[in-house]
C-alpha cells in the first residue's frame, strides 16, 4: 500500500499506475495543519476524477480528537472509497463513535449498501494493549496494521533498523487480525535509498504473518512485490497440491501424499494462499481437476 | 508534392536544392546499388617529413584556405563541454569568411554562441542530426538565412556519400593524437571516448584539422582516426570545458515514473520473443531510456540469459553489463560518459565503430539492420505511431533525431517509452507536431497508462496479452490522457519553412515552420 500525501495533485493523479495494489490517500500525517483543508477538497475531488485501475483506493483522515476528523468524514464517506483509515485507534471506543458518524453520514446520504470497508490503525501503546477486542469491534473492519513511527515516539523508543522496539507490537497485531479474519499491513520503511533493507524487513514480516506493507515511494513497489510474490515453483507445487485435493476429495479421501509426503488441510490452506498471492482462479483448477 | 505520411513537401528550396519526398522506411533505399552520385575520396599530398604541425588553430584554418561559401564540418563528441567548435567559427568570421554551411553531426547548449553569426550572415546553412537551446529558438523563429536540414547519424553519411554535404573544412578534436594527426578519444585528460562520428569527416573532408589538448609521442596508440587522411595537427591549452566532456558515469533515474514506464517496457522485450541467447540491444542515455536497462539487466541474470551485442549510444551500466557477462560486446559510436572510455581502451570486446558501420543506409553492414531490440524516447507520438524528438511543445526546435530512425527502421523490436503526459501535455497526439520516425518502424510504444502495440504486428499484441501486458488501444489512451489534460491549444506558426526533417535515405519527412510566439 503506498501512502500519498493528500495534498500533493500530481502523485495522486499517478496513483494507479505504480503498479502497488492499494493506495492511500493521506489526509493526516503527511499533511501540513495549514493544508489540511486543500488537502480535504484535493482528495474529494480527486476521487470522482482520477482512474485508479484496479488500484484500492484507501483514505486515512484525521483522528476523531483533532478539529479535522469529523470534517475529513463528511466529505469522503459519500464518496465511498475502498476503505478509509480511522488512526490512532486506541479502543473499542473509538471504533463505535467513529463507526456511528460513518453510519450517520453514509444514512444521509442515502448509501443503503456501503462498500467501503474500515482499516483501523494501531500507533500508541494503549492501541497495542486494545488490539484484540479493536480488531473485532465492528463487522465492517477487513484490515489492521500497525504505525511504526507513531508507536516508537509513544513508546519515547527510536525505531531501529532490527525493529526490535516494536517486535513484540507486530507479533500481537497480526495475532490479533488473524483471529479476526483480517489483513495485517505492516508499517513503512523509510530509507528509499536502501533496498536491501527493506528486502530483509518485508522478508521478516511476511514470515511472521504480514500480508502487505506501507511504502512512502513508488520505487519501494517492485522490492515488496517481489518479497511477497511466490515463486514459479511455489506455485507449481500449489497448484499440484490442490488439483489433487479437489480429486481427492471427490473420492472421499482427505488425507494423501504427494512424492511421499503427506498432504492434510493446513497443506491444503498454504497451497490456496499461494494460488491467491498468485491471482490463479481456484475455480478454472476445481474444473480441471474434476 | 505529398509525402507518404501526408506531408506537403516543396519541390524545390532557394540553397538548397530539389527535394525528394519520403516514400517509406525501405522503399527508397534500393540493394545493392544506389543510383546516385558517389563522392570519392578527396586526392591529397605531403611532400616528406614536412610537419603538419602548426602554432595554432588559426594558422591550421588559413593554411587550408577558407572561401565563401564553404562547408565547415565538427564531431560532437565533446557533448556540452565542446570548445572547438565556436573557436573555428569565430576564427572563420575573423577572417571574414561568409555564407558558411556548418555541418557539425549535432549541436548541443554548448552552440549558443552560434545565434550570432546566423543572424549576420555568416553562418547561412546548417546540417546537422540535434539542435538546442539558444540556437534551437533562433532558427525557429527564422534567424538562419535557409532551412536547417535535420539528418539522422546514418543519413549524415549518406549525405557525405552522395554529395548533399561536401566538407571542405573539418575541424576534429581529439583527447590524444600525434604530429601526423593519429588521433584517438579514448585516452588523455579529456578522454571521450569512441571518435565514431569524427571518423567520417576524416575520411571524406578536403581539410582536416585535428586539435588535441594532448599531443602524444608518434604514434598515438590506439588511434581511431589515422593520420593519411590529416592535413593538421594543433596543439591547444583546452579543447572544452573537461567537467562537461567527461561528466562522470550515467546513473539510472530516481524518477518513480520512469522507472514505472521502464519496468514496463523491459516486461514486454522480455515477452516479445526476442528475449533469448544471442539477442542484440540498443538504449538511449536519458530517464526512462536507460531505466529499461536496468530492468533488462535483472530480468537477464534471473533467466540467464546472455545476449551478443550492444550498440550505439554507450553509457557506463552498458560497460557493466559487458563486463558482468551480459553481453558478448559493445560496438560503440558515442560514448555517453567518461567512465567508457577506459573500456574502450582496454576491452578488445569493447569495438569502436564508424558512424558509417552504425547506421549509414546505403552500405552493406549497417549494425542497425542486425538490431533485435531498441528502445527510444519520444516528446510526442501519435495515433500513427509517429515519433516526435525534435520539436517541442511550441513547435520549436530543441531535440536530436540521432540515431532514432536508424536504429527503429533496423531493429526487429522498436520500443518507445514515454509518459502518457508531462505536466499538462498530452504527448499521445493525433498527428505529432514534426515526424522524425515514422510509425511504419515503431512496434511499440510504453506508457505508464498502457502499452501500445501498432496493429500491423497483431501477433506481438497477443503475446504481451497472454503475459498480463496492460495493452490499450492508442486511440483510447489518448482519449483517456486527454480527459485529465485538455487538448492543448492549437501552435502559432508562420509560414516559413525554418527547418526540413531528411530521413535516413535522403527523403524529406517533414517539414517545421517558423514559431510566431515562442515562450
Amino acid at each position: 500500500m503506498l501512502y500519498i500525501p493528500g495534498n500533493n495533485p500530481a502523485m495522486i493523479q499517478q496513483a494507479g499506475v505504480y503498479g502497488c495494489d492499494a493506495v492511500l490517500l493521506d489526509l493526516e500525517d503527511a499533511v501540513a495543519l495549514n493544508q489540511k483543508d486543500a488537502a480535504r477538497i484535493l482528495v474529494r475531488n480527486m476521487l470522482k476524477t482520477v482512474n485508479f485501475y484496479d488500484t484500492e483506493v484507501c483514505v486515512r483522515v484525521n483522528n476523531f480528537h483533532t478539529p479535522f476528523g469529523l470534517t475529513d468524514l463528511e466529505e469522503i464517506v459519500p464518496l465511498q472509497p475502498d476503505n478509509i483509515r480511522f488512526p490512532k485507534t486506541e479502543t473499542v471506543a473509538d471504533v463505535k463513535e467513529f463507526m456511528k458518524e460513518v453510519r450517520r453520514i453514509e444514512k444521509e446520504h442515502g448509501i443503503k449498501n456501503p462498500t467501503m470497508t474500515i482499516h483501523v490503525m494501531i500507533e500508541t501503546a494503549k492501541g497495542v494493549a486494545n488490539v484484540y477486542d479493536i480488531a473485532a469491534a465492528d463487522p465492517r473492519i477487513d484490515a489492521i496494521t500497525i504505525g511504526g513511527q507513531d508507536l516508537t515516539a509513544d513508546m519515547g523508543i527510536i525505531k531501529t533498523p532490527d525493529g526490535v522496539g516494536i517486535d513484540y507490537a507486530r507479533k500481537r497485531i497480526v495475532m490479533a487480525g488473524k483471529a479476526n479474519d483480517l489483513d495485517v499491513l505492516d508499517t513503512i520503511f523509510a530509507d528509499v535509498n536502501d533496498d536491501e533493507g527493506l528486502r530483509k524487513e518485508t522478508e521478516y514480516i511476511k514470515k511472521i504473518g504480514f500480508a502487505g506493507k506501507a511504502l512512502i515511494n513508488p520505487r519501494q513497489v517492485d522490492v515488496v512485490h517481489d518479497v511477497f510474490n511466490p515463486t514459479e515453483n511455489e506455485v507449481r507445487k500449489a497448484y499440484r497440491v490442490y488439483s489433487e485435493f479437489i480429486k481427492n476429495k471427490k473420492a472421499g479421501i482427505g488425507v494423501f501424499a504427494i512424492d511421499g509426503k503427506m498432504v492434510d488441510a493446513p497443506v491444503v490452506q498454504r497451497a490456496i494462499t499461494v494460488l491467491e498471492y498468485a491471482k490463479i482462479d481456484l475455480k478454472e483448477i476445481e474444473k480441471n481437476a474434476g | 508534392m505529398k509525402n507518404a505520411i501526408g506531408v506537403e513537401i516543396p519541390e524545390y528550396i532557394e540553397g538548397l536544392g530539389k527535394l525528394e519526398p519520403f516514400q517509406g522506411v525501405w522503399n527508397s533505399i534500393i540493394e545493392d546499388e544506389v543510383p546516385v552520385t558517389n563522392i570519392s575520396r578527396t586526392l591529397k599530398a605531403k611532400k616528406p617529413h614536412v610537419s603538419k604541425l602548426c602554432k595554432n588553430l588559426e594558422e591550421a584554418i588559413k593554411r587550408c584556405k577558407p572561401f565563401d561559401g564553404m562547408t565547415v564540418t565538427c564531431h560532437h563528441h565533446l557533448r556540452g563541454g565542446d570548445g572547438v567548435l565556436m573557436q573555428t567559427i569565430k576564427i572563420l568570421d575573423e577572417m571574414g569568411i561568409k555564407d558558411i554551411t556548418l555541418a557539425s553531426s549535432s549541436l548541443t547548449s554548448a552552440h549558443d554562441g552560434l545565434v550570432p553569426y546566423l543572424e549576420k550572415g555568416m553562418i547561412t546553412r546548417i546540417f546537422t542530426s540535434g539542435i538546442r537551446g539558444a540556437l534551437g529558438d533562433a532558427i525557429s523563429v527564422g534567424k538562419l538565412k535557409y532551412p536547417a536540414i535535420i539528418h539522422s547519424h546514418g543519413g549524415r553519411v549518406r549525405d557525405f556519400l552522395t554529395g548533399r554535404i561536401k566538407p571542405d573544412l573539418s575541424v576534429l578534436a581529439a583527447s590524444a593524437a600525434d604530429e601526423e594527426g593519429n588521433a584517438t578519444g579514448a585516452h588523455g585528460p579529456s578522454a571521450f571516448g569512441s571518435m565514431g562520428y569524427a571518423d567520417i569527416d576524416a575520411r571524406y573532408s578536403r581539410n582536416v584539422i585535428i586539435v588535441t589538448d594532448n599531443l602524444v609521442e608518434y604514434p598515438c596508440v590506439p588511434c581511431t582516426v589515422r593520420q593519411h587522411f590529416i592535413d593538421y595537427v594543433v596543439k591547444v591549452d583546452s579543447i572544452g570545458d573537461a567537467t562537461k566532456i567527461a561528466s562522470g558515469t550515467t546513473r539510472i533515474t530516481n524518477s518513480p515514473m520512469d522507472l514505472r514506464i521502464a519496468r514496463i517496457a523491459a516486461t514486454v522485450i522480455e515477452h516479445s520473443g526476442l528475449f533469448k541467447n544471442g539477442m542484440s540491444f540498443q538504449v538511449g542515455a536519458g530517464g526512462a531510456s536507460l531505466a529499461v536497462a536496468k530492468f533488462l539487466r535483472e530480468d537477464m541474470k534471473r533467466k540467464n540469459i546472455i545476449g551478443s551485442f550492444m550498440i550505439g549510444g554507450v553509457t557506463s551500466y552498458g560497460v557493466d553489463m559487458l563486463n558482468e557477462g551480459l553481453f558478448h560486446s559493445i560496438f560503440d559510436v558515442q560514448s555517453f560518459d567518461a567512465a567508457v572510455s577506459t573500456s574502450v581502451l582496454n576491452n578488445p570486446n569493447h569495438i569502436e565503430i564508424s558512424c558509417d558501420q552504425y547506421a549509414n543506409p546505403n552500405n552493406c553492414g549497417s549494425m542497425t539492420n542486425k538490431l533485435d531490440v531498441v528502445v527510444l524516447g519520444a516528446l510526442e507520438v501519435d495515433v500513427d505511431f509517429n515519433v516526435n524528438v525534435i520539436t517541442g511543445s511550441s513547435g520549436e526546435i530543441r531535440g536530436a533525431s540521432g540515431g532514432h530512425s536508424d536504429t527503429a527502421s533496423g531493429a526487429n523490436l522498436t520500443v518507445v517509452v514515454c509518459p502518457a503526459f508531462r505536466g499538462r501535455l498530452p504527448i499521445v497526439k493525433d498527428r505529432v507536431h514534426t515526424v522524425v520516425t515514422p510509425g511504419e518502424s515503431v512496434d511499440v510504444i510504453v506508457t505508464e497508462r498502457g502499452v501500445c502495440v501498432n496493429p500491423s504486428k497483431p501477433n506481438l499484441a497477443a503475446k504481451l496479452k497472454e503475459a498480463g501486458v496492460q495493452v490499450v488501444d492508442i486511440h483510447d489512451l489518448k482519449v483517456e490522457v486527454e480527459k485529465m489534460t485538455g487538448v492543448p491549444a492549437e501552435k502559432q506558426l508562420g509560414d516559413q519553412i525554418v527547418a526540413l526533417v531528411e530521413y535516413r535515405d535522403g527523403t524529406i519527412i517533414d517539414v517545421i515552420y517558423n514559431v510566431k510566439n515562442l515562450s
